[in-house]
């Protein structure tokens, strides 16, 4: 079994008006590299999940600041001043989802499920077009799953399996989306060949190809 | 002391021993510098991390280690860290003592507005929504009046963060508990009159006996 790809075979998989999620939070944990080669492929139209907008050009910022995103669905854009200003132009579309729904709904796609309940944003904008569901008396929203097309997430360590190790406050999103998207590649920057199994994060089985840092950067 | 010190301070008086406080992003961090030294508490940052050490020199930084706010920090003995599922359950499953935020303005009846100015500033909620409906005490920290505009509200106008979350509102002029009645004011800072606060809150206080706030 190798997953192990090259940067052209990264490349081949991006296409016009995927839907891509981004691990990361503030850009600590963005596969960097993966987001270059994105906006050096130029592929247009993606709709992205990532917990913010990241910076103007750190982390998923530098798609938005290159016009290749027309949706967004994060938590916060504050730090990205390309971000609203896209979204004012009207050539971004920004769904902001609360940052404990938007890890929930990404869970829930990856386990299976439809969806989840949650009190949070009762009473809110959050609200709006959504099902109240009121149990055992108290009221929570519906939220609806949600899954990707592709998974772009950073690890600290792999094996040749795919089973992933984190870095400190890096890991963030990044596990849950390894579930959640129908491919998911990791940017590794370390390969070895055996992890303490009792220490793996990630399970091989979520993770479909490898990005080597130190041998994919020419 | 300034307008943010004494509120921090002030704040800092809430916590106890044990406690797991998370601070938003800005005055609320500030809290952090005013534990009392006879008290361990943990500090959670949602980004994915428990046991918030002191900000690390220069030469100490890790550009894998940062607060929700994107700023270096370190961790602490028992501290740990955790992927952003566990730390949204940690806090919208009611395991989180204290959240400290700030508001741009907070109800007599408890809600908050905080994340969107509507054509202005869009910045988006974070993890504030989650916070304030998950943590067992909700206190804002927050500039009694915004350049003289009062941020203490009769109701929000702004979009809400949440309804009727919040329970304590400390200001640089004083300490509000928000309860079943009311908007009650608790203490004073010694340099400000009942007045003044009653000048600088567009709400109604229900007031008893008002003690002086100590800093």
């Amino acid at each position: 079994m190798n997953k192990r790809i090259d940067k052209q075979a990264f490349i081949d998989k991006l296409k016009d008006g995927q839907t891509v999620m981004v691990g990361g939070f503030m850009a600590v944990g963005t596969p960097e590299i993966l987001i270059d080669w994105m906006v050096e492929a130029n592929v247009q139209d993606l709709t992205l999940i990532c917990n913010d907008a990241g910076f103007g050009d750190k982390g998923i910022g530098k798609l938005i600041k290159n016009n290749q995103v027309k949706k967004l669905i994060a938590s916060h854009i504050g730090l990205n001043p390309y971000a609203g200003q896209r979204m004012s132009e009207g050539t971004l579309s920004v769904e902001l989802v609360p940052q404990g729904t938007l890890a929930e709904r990404i869970r829930a796609f990856g386990a299976g499920l439809g969806g989840l309940l949650t009190p949070t944003g009762m009473h809110t904008l959050v609200e709006e077009g959504k099902q109240v569901i009121n149990v055992e008396d108290k009221p929570y929203l519906l939220e609806t799953a949600l899954g990707a097309d592709l998974a772009l997430i950073e690890a600290k360590t792999s094996d040749h399996y795919g089973n992933l190790i984190y870095d400190k406050t890096a890991r963030n999103f990044n596990p849950v989306m390894a579930t959640a998207a129908h491919e998911v590649i990791a940017l590794t920057h370390n390969l070895v060949k055996t992890l303490d199994p009792e220490c793996i994060v990630t399970p091989h089985v979520f993770v479909d190809a490898l990005v080597m840092e130190v041998h994919d950067e020419r | 002391m300034n307008a943010k010190e004494i509120i921090a301070s002030r704040v800092a008086k809430e916590l106890s021993d044990g406690d797991l406080v998370n601070l938003g992003i800005g005055l609320p961090t500030l809290v952090a510098n005013y534990v009392p030294s006879n008290i361990d508490v943990f500090f959670q940052s949602e980004n994915g991390l428990i046991g918030l050490g002191p900000t690390p020199d220069d030469d100490e930084i890790d550009k894998n280690l940062t607060n929700a706010g994107a700023q270096y920090v370190t961790l602490k003995q028992g501290g740990m860290y955790f992927d952003s599922v566990t730390s949204f359950g940690i806090i919208r499953g009611n395991h989180v003592n204290i959240t400290v935020l700030g508001a741009l303005e907070v109800d007599a009846e408890g809600s908050l507005a905080s994340w969107i100015i509507p054509g202005k500033l869009v910045p988006g909620m974070g993890g504030a929504m989650d916070l304030v409906v998950g943590a067992k005490k909700v206190i804002i920290a927050t500039t009694h009046t915004n350049k003289g505009k009062p941020k203490i509200k009769k109701r929000c106008t702004l979009p809400l963060t949440a309804y009727k979350e919040v329970d304590m509102i400390v200001t640089e002029l004083a300490v509000m508990e928000v309860r079943d009645d009311g908007l009650h004011l608790l203490e004073r800072h010694p340099n400000a009159t009942i007045e003044t606060i009653i000048e600088q809150t567009d709400a109604p206080l229900i007031i008893n006996h008002v003690k002086l706030m100590e800093v």
